[in-house]
């Protein structure tokens, strides 16, 4: 256990003083979230209504756009191998740092976006769902990332392929997403069963993303 | 050869699988095309149109079966790349690289026959209705499976990743069923082969269904025999080169 602490604690050091990367993501869901009213006109009955839908996408968009840092800085420098080799198994490794990539990416962007929700003219009554979902969703991004982070290291246009073999993956987590913040915002009583599929995805991404991302990094590190 | 082996494992050497598959496949190939010829025979003249959807119905007889292979297509991926990853079976790759590109063309099939189907009945080409979002997440996956494959050059190792992906996928693929169906549903639900579908219906659909696999055998088993003379090509164009090599640097010295 006290590798994994170790690597987390490793990953998130990286990851503050890096700065950047934070920085960047954070800064790409602003400009997307800006620019939808430019596309969609200053409507702001539409806006409100399609918040949470414009929310949860540029979410995704935004985490995507850090996913293929996970791995490849360390790919790079060879400590990929030695985590390869390392006494905590790989599948731990793994977990360790898609943990720290939801800490330092998914939770400050769900942290931000109330915040842009004021943009889109989101009902403030349902910014504490919004947060929840995204809090209760981002793990099963970060996990299901890793898998491919991890499937892309040494593909050409890895960037792009990686977008394309992941989003599928994110269906679910995007559909329970804004299933439960539509049950908030007419109080139906669904909003805690929603919220509990929500978290249901992101523990099974847990279980399973670290076992797949681990198996392709085996392969391409021996 | 020992009679304790099973079919997979004796067919586990490239020369006698392609003897064998050189030897059913012209009947294999026969037996689709007289199948379906047959099936849409029965469709245009025989089996009567539908007291609702009328003569629109008979897309049917192609959507169907083309829906049942595009999932049966991922099936034979998954069970392939177990067999690569977990028995290391020589022909579990050819056979998972060579079902990619003929599963996302039956999805596509379903996807447009769904969408000429669907323009007459619900009045747009395309509706967001679960079915057709989950085939047509499917066929995402597909493209995935494709292009991730495509964009390695180390064709051992695209294989061993391809095939992580297609497990990751269809360990998810229920879960995004399930996502899209409490999403929306609109589609008529499926009718398989219970008794609410006609007797004078679901025969031309089944012998219609029959033909469509026989079909994607067929291809399959060519696609797997295309699949693998490339591989014995470019391993006798290694060899060569590697032969030129010798001569090169002997012929040096």
């Amino acid at each position: 256990m006290s590798g994994f602490l170790a690597l987390l604690r490793r990953d998130l050091m990286l990851a503050v003083r890096e700065g950047s990367a934070l920085g960047t993501a954070l800064g790409f869901y602003l400009m997307v979230v800006a620019m939808l009213p430019l596309g969609l006109g200053p409507d702001l009955k539409l806006l409100s209504r399609i918040a949470p839908g414009v929310l949860w996408i540029a979410l995704l968009l935004a985490a995507l756009l850090s996913l293929p840092r996970m791995f490849e800085a360390d790919h790079e420098d060879g400590s990929l191998e030695v985590m390869a080799t390392a006494p905590l198994p790989l599948e731990l490794a793994v977990a360790a740092k898609a943990l720290a990539h939801w800490i330092s990416t998914g939770i400050p962007l769900a942290l931000m976006a109330p915040i842009l929700g004021l943009m889109l003219n989101l009902e403030l009554a349902l910014t504490p769902a919004l947060v929840a979902t995204m809090l209760a969703g981002t793990p099963a991004v970060s996990f299901l990332g890793s898998i491919g982070a991890a499937l892309t290291l040494k593909a050409r246009r890895g960037g792009l392929l990686l977008a394309l073999l992941v989003l599928p993956l994110y269906v679910p987590t995007l559909i329970f997403g804004i299933s439960t913040i539509g049950f908030a915002s007419v109080g139906q009583d669904g909003f805690a069963a929603s919220l509990l599929v929500l978290m249901a995805v992101s523990v099974a991404s847990i279980a399973v993303a670290p076992v797949a991302a681990a198996a392709a990094l085996r392969l391409q590190v021996s | 050869m020992s009679p304790m082996q099973t079919l997979t494992q004796r067919l586990a050497n490239p020369t006698r699988f392609m003897a064998f598959s050189g030897a059913i496949l012209p009947w294999m190939a026969v037996a689709s095309a007289l199948l379906i010829a047959y099936a849409m025979y029965l469709v245009f003249f025989v089996a009567p149109p539908d007291y609702q959807q009328g003569e629109t119905v008979k897309i049917m007889y192609i959507h169907v079966p083309s829906a049942w292979l595009a999932l049966g297509g991922y099936a034979i991926i998954a069970l392939s790349s177990f067999g690569l990853l977990v028995f290391r079976h020589p022909l579990a790759d050819v056979s998972a690289k060579a079902a990619a590109p003929i599963g996302a063309a039956f999805t596509l099939a379903a996807l447009i026959t769904g969408a000429l189907w669907g323009k007459p009945m619900w009045g747009t080409y395309w509706v967001w209705d679960a079915r057709l979002t989950s085939m047509l997440m499917l066929f995402f996956l597909y493209l995935g499976l494709i292009a991730l494959r495509s964009s390695l050059e180390d064709e051992a190792l695209a294989s061993k990743l391809t095939a992580v992906l297609a497990l990751v996928g269809v360990s998810i693929l229920p879960i995004i069923k399930f996502s899209v169906d409490w999403w929306n549903t609109l589609h008529q639900p499926s009718t398989g082969f219970t008794s609410s579908v006609d007797a004078s219906m679901r025969t031309p659909l089944l012998i219609s269904a029959a033909g469509f696999l026989l079909l994607f055998i067929a291809l399959h088993l060519k696609a797997m025999q295309n699949e693998i003379m490339r591989r014995r090509v470019k391993a006798m164009r290694v060899a060569e080169v590697e032969r030129g090599d010798r001569l090169m640097s002997a012929g040096a010295e």
